[in-house]
This record gives structure tokens, C-alpha cells and sequence, in this order.
């Protein structure tokens, strides 16, 4: 020190600071301060830690020159992929058929209790049919793949798969302009995209977060689907032999999945070329070592607490979205329902998008949960007047049937479930992690332009080809 | 009923989340890949009449404001001042983890060292000798598997002796180049009549030397604050919502 | 035998090298520090991604992936006979 410190007396800690400063001299004393650390932390390492046997501590390493292989890298992540669809769709039907007949009998038990205290109809329609069988469908449709899907993504999550996914898939997202995380927070969305926003947090840049917000809808969450799992067995499946059925409808949700994650990195790449324009910031990403999960305690609890979310969930948005329902699919103005009259609003421009009114208006009501976009559809049909036997689930592609529908409509409808907009929980987490209205409404519109665009085009296609009428 | 609070403090992937939940009860979202908890968790346990509010502050690397979480964890250890910080390290890769640990020792010496996932360092081979680390750092040690629920015992017996004063820590210090010890020598007196004893001024010498801007910020807010009597920061305590 | 200098992104899967020094300022500088790229240590290169960038290596008995942007700017000596 060449200047007398002594008589400096730095009366604030802006002076002390700029002394301090002037002490240090840049970036050596940083690294010097670090160094000493670990160095510190080396001594004690050699004294308290023995490695039996370097083989075993780099199990990790060997595991990873395979899972993340320049040949078999992609393979195993899109196997993977399919198995766990497989498993879910496999594993999901027959739990999926006892629900919908138990509640069938109760139902049916429901509707003679009202008969026998000569209950008004307006009061069954409204609580047995509306309220009960809303509720009743969504949980039997929705609950057995996301107790299947989320456990098995618990376990994949705790064992240490999902950085692979993002080392894998970095390069992807770095030439779209977003962040390596962006594929942590993609990752997230395929469980729920509202829980997926807040983990964007995990991203620094407030640019390349942003994008990865207004993205993130693009990867089916555990509301939709089982969407996409019923629409893709009913039809597009229906023509294949049924050892192969569960197979191709596997395959199908993982198409879809894929088109889900090039519209991600599509949508990316232009945002980074145009709204939030700027240079990928610096990123490093710890892949951690592979630890053997807890099987049967992660399986539990995973499939314990999302059974009960979505119960409640079932309970709080069904509930009323079916009375709702029913009370416009019952209310008459002018000789039809509310709910015909708003179908037949919708039905010209959802007929260009290979679509017709009632699934549109079902997308809108369906606004607070994708969940109970498929229910509100069936009671929409039903409550339409077209005669349909409805004892049980196994009669929903005859109710779509009897609706004119072709592979057309249900292929579009899968596309505009995963394109669309997200649902209203995730809306009021981007606002709320965002702060901004239109961020917030662009993450809606986006999505939703996407959604029309594409269902356009193919339906304009698929017609000007004749491949349908 | 008496009440002390417990930070838990780490690198990511350490079992950070998990061991809250064992403390807890509750169930934080849990999984392995870094920056998973995003948000600082709270909760509260008892244990022999006394309850403990147990914060789950996010895992980092470092305590050196590089990220607006490593500011988070610094800023509460540093302001809130937690009765204990639990320091919860990867018992299989210790040497990242320390550097963590002797971070937080040179803020508190109210520290305890928890060295997780014995069972995983057990499975690759890697011995870890808590004795031997206690004895270096100066601070309780206990080796534990929180999802095995081993060792938690012997965490909570250190953490009442080390909240209730019984044992009060005597952490190493980590000697510096002579020309870091230098000017550490030579800004202390200034820190000390600035700032007086409440933050240590070691530490404090060390950051305005690394040209930690943000602490500065930090530094400045919070005596603002302090200031303004009866006014007492408040831990963000959100929760996931999720369907 | 004299050791040859080069940045992370040069060097090949399997090397080992010890770093002599960083080129970044600010903020990833201190982040490349506190995972272990401090000057001295020894890292070893351990797998390319399939798409060839980023790069997984070895620090402490930890993995950490950094892009080429990242590893072109660390510089280490090539440990060994290679």
C-alpha cells in the first residue's frame, strides 16, 4: 500500500466500499478469495473422505455416455417417452371403465331416490345429470392416467433424467435463442404447465424467461392429456388391430407430444428474432448424479397427492362447470337451448377449422381447467337432443358419431387442445410472475393464433383433397 | 412455548427439500435437478416443547450474489439471523459442497453441518469421516439419509444445543493469501465503527473487497429498515399451486 | 515435456487438464469459481452432447455442462501423455 490508509476515515459505506475497491485491484483478489476457499475445503476433503473404488463413483459417468450417446441419446429419450405413454394408456383403460360404471350404478340410484321424493326435474337435471355426472366424468376419464402418468414421472424426475433431457436438447434451444433451462421448464409443463410458469423462475434473463413462458403451453399438461390419450384410442387408432391398439395410440400422443415441442422451438425462434430479441446469456447445468429413487414411496405419495388434487380440483371447477352446462344445454330461448343457440353461433367458423360450435364453445367454458374441456363436450352433445345411449363410457365415440364426426375432427381437435391457449390457472401465474397485462394476454393469443392457423390449414387440406366430406 | 429458527442452507441437489419435508411434514416438491425449489419454503416442527420454523431457502452453489436466488439465501442468513443454519451437503461430492458450507461459516457460527445422502456415498464407495470434519470446521456434524430417515435424531440433539446456546461454535477460520489477510486487516477497523458488531466484519471486509455490489444494496436497504423501529422483514411464504 | 495450453472446448473426451485461468468477467466468472473452475483444479472432459455442444465435464466429482460460448474462454494444460 503505497497511501496511508490511517487517515482515511470513510464516514459511509459507499466510501467504504470505494476504499475497499481501491484496495482490491479486480478480478485477482476475487479469484484469490474463491481459491483459498477451495483450497480450504480440499484439505479437509483428503483428510475426511476415502473412495473405496473411483469404478463405483463413476457409475454415474458410464450410465451417461449411453443416456446421452450421440447415437443413442435421442433414441432413449423418445423411447422413454413412449413407454411411459404406453404404460399410462395400457394401465389407464380398465381403471377408466370401473369408474365410469360405478358411477353409472350410482347414478342410476341418484335418479331413483329423486323419482321416489318426487323431486322436480329441473332439480334432477341440474344436481344428477349437471352436477353429478360432470363431476362423475371427469374423474373417471381424468383421474387413472394421471395417477399412472405422475408417479412414473416422479420417479424419472428424482432419479435424475430430466437434466439429461436438457443437455440433450440444449443445442435445440440455444440455435431457437432460449435458455438450456428452457428445457427443464418444458420438462415441468408435461406434469402442469401453471407449476411449470413458476419454475421459469430457475431462468435468470428476463428475455429468455419470457420465452420460455409464453412456450411453455405447447407441451400437453396433465389436464389435457388424457384429452389427447381418449380422442387418439377412439379414433385414429380404431382401424388397427387391437394388439396393436394400445401401441399406435401411444405412438400417436407422442406424435403429438413431438409436434408439441417443434412448435415450442419454432415459436422460440421467432420471438428471439422479434419481441425479445437478444444474445443467449451464459448457462451451466449441473447433471447430477443418478440416484436410485424410492420406488414404492415415490409412487405413493405421487399418486396419493395428485389423486386428491384432482378430486378437488374435479370437485371445485367441474362441479359448477357441469351445472352450467346443463342449465344452458336446458334453458330454451326461442324453441332451442342457450347452448344450441351459442353452437350454432360458433358452428361457421369452427366448420373452416374442422371443428364444429360444440367443440369450440367446450374449449371456452373449459377456460379454467382443460380437464373439463372433454366432459362439457359430452354433456353439450347429449343436452343437443340427438338420442344416445349413455350407460357408461364405452359409448363416447358413438355420441361423437352421431355428431358427424370424422378423423378429421378429432385429429384437429387433439392439435387445437395442444396448441390452444392455456388454461386459467396458468393465465393468473404469468400474470402474476409477469406483472404485465400484455404478456399476459400475448401468452393467450399466441397460442390460440397457432392453434386456429394449423387446424385451418389442415382441414382446408384434408376437404380440397376430398380425403373427407 | 419457545421458538427458534432454522435456515436450511445447500447446494442444489443435496436433499435440501427433502429433508424439510421430513422436519415438517409437509410435502415441498422434491426431485434431482438443480433450482427445483424456486421459491423459499416455511414450516414449523416440535421437538421436546420447543417449535421450530424451519425456512427452506433455495440450494445454491454460493453465497456470492451471482443469481438473484444466491442473494435470497445470503440476505436471509446475513439480516434474518437465523438461532441455526443447517448446512445440508452431498456426503458424494463433499469438496463442491464445503465450499458452500465454509461460506455460510464465515457469516454465523450458529452452524450445523449435515452431511445427507450417507446412503448414496455408502452405495458408491465414498467414506466420509464426520468426526474428522467436525474437528476441522469446528461446527456439530451429523451424518444422515433424510429420505431413510437416519440420523435425523442426532440433527435435531445438535440443533436444540446449538439454537439454546448450549454449544456455541467455534468455526475455522480460512486463512487467506498474507495479501488478502492484509487488507481484511486493514478495512476491519472501518467496518467495526461503521457497522458495529452486527454483521461479522471479516465477512463483511471480504465481500467489499470481491466488489459485491449487491450486498452493498442489501447492506444499505437493510439499515434503512432497521431504522424504521418495529419494522421486520417478512419471509415470502408461497406455495406451488398446482392441479 | 512441455504442456500445451488450450480452451475446454478444444479439448477431447477422455483428456484431463489442469486450468490456468478464465477469461470471462462479472457474474459467470464467479459462477464458473464456485463450481470448481478455479485455476489449478483438474478437469476432465467427459462426454459431448448428442447434438455435439454442450460439453459434460468433470469438476470435484460433479458434472457440469457448459456451451462452447462457456468452455472456449477456460483454459487449462493438458494433463498426461496425450
Amino acid at each position: 500500500m503505497n497511501r496511508s490508509l490511517a487517515t482515511e476515515r470513510p464516514d459511509s459505506l459507499d466510501s467504504l466500499f470505494a476504499l475497499a475497491q481501491s484496495m482490491a485491484g479486480g478480478d485477482a483478489i476475487r479469484d484469490g478469495i474463491v481459491r483459498d476457499i477451495y483450497q480450504t475445503s480440499r484439505n479437509i476433503c483428503r483428510e475426511a473422505v476415502r473412495y473405496e473404488d473411483p469404478k463405483k463413483l463413476e457409475s454415474t459417468y458410464r450410465l451417461d455416455k449411453i443416456v446421452t450417446s450421440p447415437i443413442w441419446g435421442f433414441p432413449i429419450m423418445l423411447a422413454i417417452l413412449g413407454v411411459v405413454f404406453w404404460i399410462t394408456i395400457a394401465g389407464a383403460n380398465v381403471p377408466s371403465g370401473m369408474l365410469a360404471d360405478m358411477f353409472g350404478v350410482i347414478e342410476g340410484y341418484l335418479t331413483a331416490a329423486f323419482q321416489a321424493v318426487h323431486a322436480p326435474d329441473w332439480l334432477h337435471g341440474l344436481l344428477v345429470l349437471g352436477l353429478f355426472r360432470g363431476t362423475a366424468w371427469v374423474v373417471s376419464v381424468m383421474l387413472p392416467p394421471m395417477a399412472i402418468f405422475f408417479p412414473i414421472f416422479a420417479l424419472l424426475e428424482n432419479f435424475g433424467y430430466l437434466p439429461r433431457v436438457a443437455f440433450n436438447m440444449d443445442r435445440l434451444f440455444k440455435k431457437a435463442g432460449g435458455h438450456g433451462k428452457q428445457a427443464l421448464t418444458m420438462s415441468m409443463g408435461f406434469g402442469c404447465n401453471a407449476a411449470a410458469i413458476i419454475s421459469t423462475r430457475i431462468i435468470e434473463s428476463p428475455r429468455e424467461r419470457m420465452i420460455a413462458i409464453l412456450t411453455n403451453n405447447f407441451v400437453p399438461c396433465n389436464g389435457r392429456w388424457p384429452t389427447l390419450i381418449l380422442l387418439a384410442s377412439l379414433f385414429v387408432a380404431a382401424g388397427v388391430a387391437s394388439q396393436y391398439h394400445t401401441l399406435v395410440t401411444a405412438l400417436i400422443v407422442m406424435g403429438m407430444v413431438l409436434i408439441g415441442i417443434v412448435v415450442t422451438l419454432s415459436v422460440s425462434w421467432i420471438l428471439s428474432k422479434t419481441a425479445l430479441r437478444g444474445v443467449p446469456t451464459h448457462y451451466t447445468l449441473e447433471l447430477p448424479p443418478y440416484r436410485k429413487p424410492q420406488m414404492l414411496k415415490t409412487v405413493l405419495l405421487a399418486s396419493k397427492d395428485k389423486s386428491l388434487s384432482v378430486l378437488t380440483r374435479a370437485v371445485v371447477v367441474a362441479a359448477p362447470a357441469g351445472v352450467i352446462t346443463w342449465i344452458l344445454g336446458n334453458v330454451t330461448v326461442g324453441g332451442d337451448s342457450i347452448l344450441n343457440h351459442l353452437a350454432s353461433v360458433f358452428q361457421p367458423f369452427a366448420h373452416t377449422l374442422g371443428l364444429d360450435g360444440y367443440i369450440l364453445m367446450a374449449f371456452l367454458l373449459g377456460l379454467p381447467a382443460n380437464e373439463i374441456v372433454l366432459p362439457i363436450l359430452l354433456m353439450g352433445y347429449l343436452s343437443s337432443g340427438a338420442m344416445v345411449d349413455t350407460d357408461g363410457m364405452d359409448n363416447i365415440k358413438d355420441i361423437f358419431l352421431a355428431h358427424g364426426w370424422t378423423w378429421l375432427t378429432a385429429l384437429n381437435m387433439m392439435l387445437f387442445s395442444l396448441l390452444h391457449y392455456p388454461c386459467g390457472t396458468t393465465l393468473i401465474n404469468i400474470y402474476k410472475e409477469t406483472k404485465s397485462v400484455k404478456w399476459t394476454v400475448l401468452s393467450a393469443l399466441i397460442p390460440l393464433s397457432i392453434a386456429v392457423a394449423v387446424t385451418f390449414v389442415i382441414a382446408q387440406t384434408a376437404r380440397a383433397l376430398g380425403w373427407v366430406a | 412455548m419457545r421458538m427458534y429458527t432454522i435456515a436450511l442452507a445447500g447446494n442444489p441437489n443435496t436433499g435440501k427439500s427433502t429433508l424439510f419435508n421430513t422436519l415438517t411434514g409437509l410435502r415441498q416438491h422434491t426431485g434431482n435437478w438443480a433450482g427445483k425449489t424456486v421459491l423459499t419454503a416455511a414450516g414449523e416442527f416440535v421437538h421436546h416443547d420447543v417449535t421450530y420454523r424451519v425456512i427452506d431457502l433455495p440450494g445454491t452453489y454460493s453465497l456470492y450474489s451471482n443469481s438473484a436466488d444466491e442473494e435470497v439465501a445470503r440476505d436471509y442468513i446475513i439480516f434474518e439471523q437465523p438461532d441455526v443454519t443447517v448446512v445440508v451437503v452431498d456426503a458424494t461430492s463433499l469438496e463442491r459442497n464445503l465450499n458452500l458450507a465454509l461460506q455460510v461459516l464465515e457469516m454465523t457460527n450458529r452452524v450445523v453441518l449435515c452431511v445427507n445422502l450417507m446412503d448414496e456415498a455408502k452405495r458408491l464407495g465414498v467414506h466420509v469421516d464426520v468426526t474428522r470434519i467436525r474437528q476441522k470446521l469446528g461446527v456439530p456434524t451429523v451424518a444422515i439419509s433424510a429420505r431413510n430417515r437416519t440420523g435425523i435424531d442426532e440433527l435435531l440433539e445438535q440443533v436444540e444445543k446449538v439454537a439454546s446456546g448450549k454449544i456455541i461454535p467455534q468455526p475455522v477460520t480460512i486463512s487467506y493469501s498474507a495479501e488478502i489477510e492484509q487488507k481484511i486487516k486493514e478495512l476491519e477497523p472501518h467496518i467495526l465503527r461503521l457497522l458495529g458488531t452486527r454483521f461479522p466484519p471479516r465477512w463483511i471486509a471480504l465481500r467489499l473487497l470481491d466488489g459485491d455490489e449487491k450486498l452493498l444494496a442489501s447492506l444499505k436497504a437493510h439499515l434503512d429498515t432497521v431504522a424504521a423501529p418495529g419494522l421486520k422483514e417478512v419471509v415470502p411464504h408461497e406455495q406451488i399451486s398446482c392441479h | 515435456m512441455a504442456s500445451t495450453t488450450i480452451p475446454l472446448s478444444e479439448a477431447k473426451t477422455g483428456m484431463r487438464l489442469v486450468l490456468t485461468g478464465i477469461n470471462v468477467q462479472g457474474v459467470l466468472r464467479r459462477r464458473l469459481l464456485d463450481l470448481g473452475f478455479v485455476p489449478g483444479n483438474v478437469i476432465e472432459v467427459l462426454q459431448k452432447s448428442p447434438l455435439g455442444d454442450p460439453v459434460a465435464f468433470r469438476v470435484n466429482n460433479t458434472t457440469i455442462a457448459l456451451r462452447r460460448e462457456e468452455s472456449s474462454q477456460i483454459f487449462g494444460n493438458i494433463l498426461g501423455g496425450e
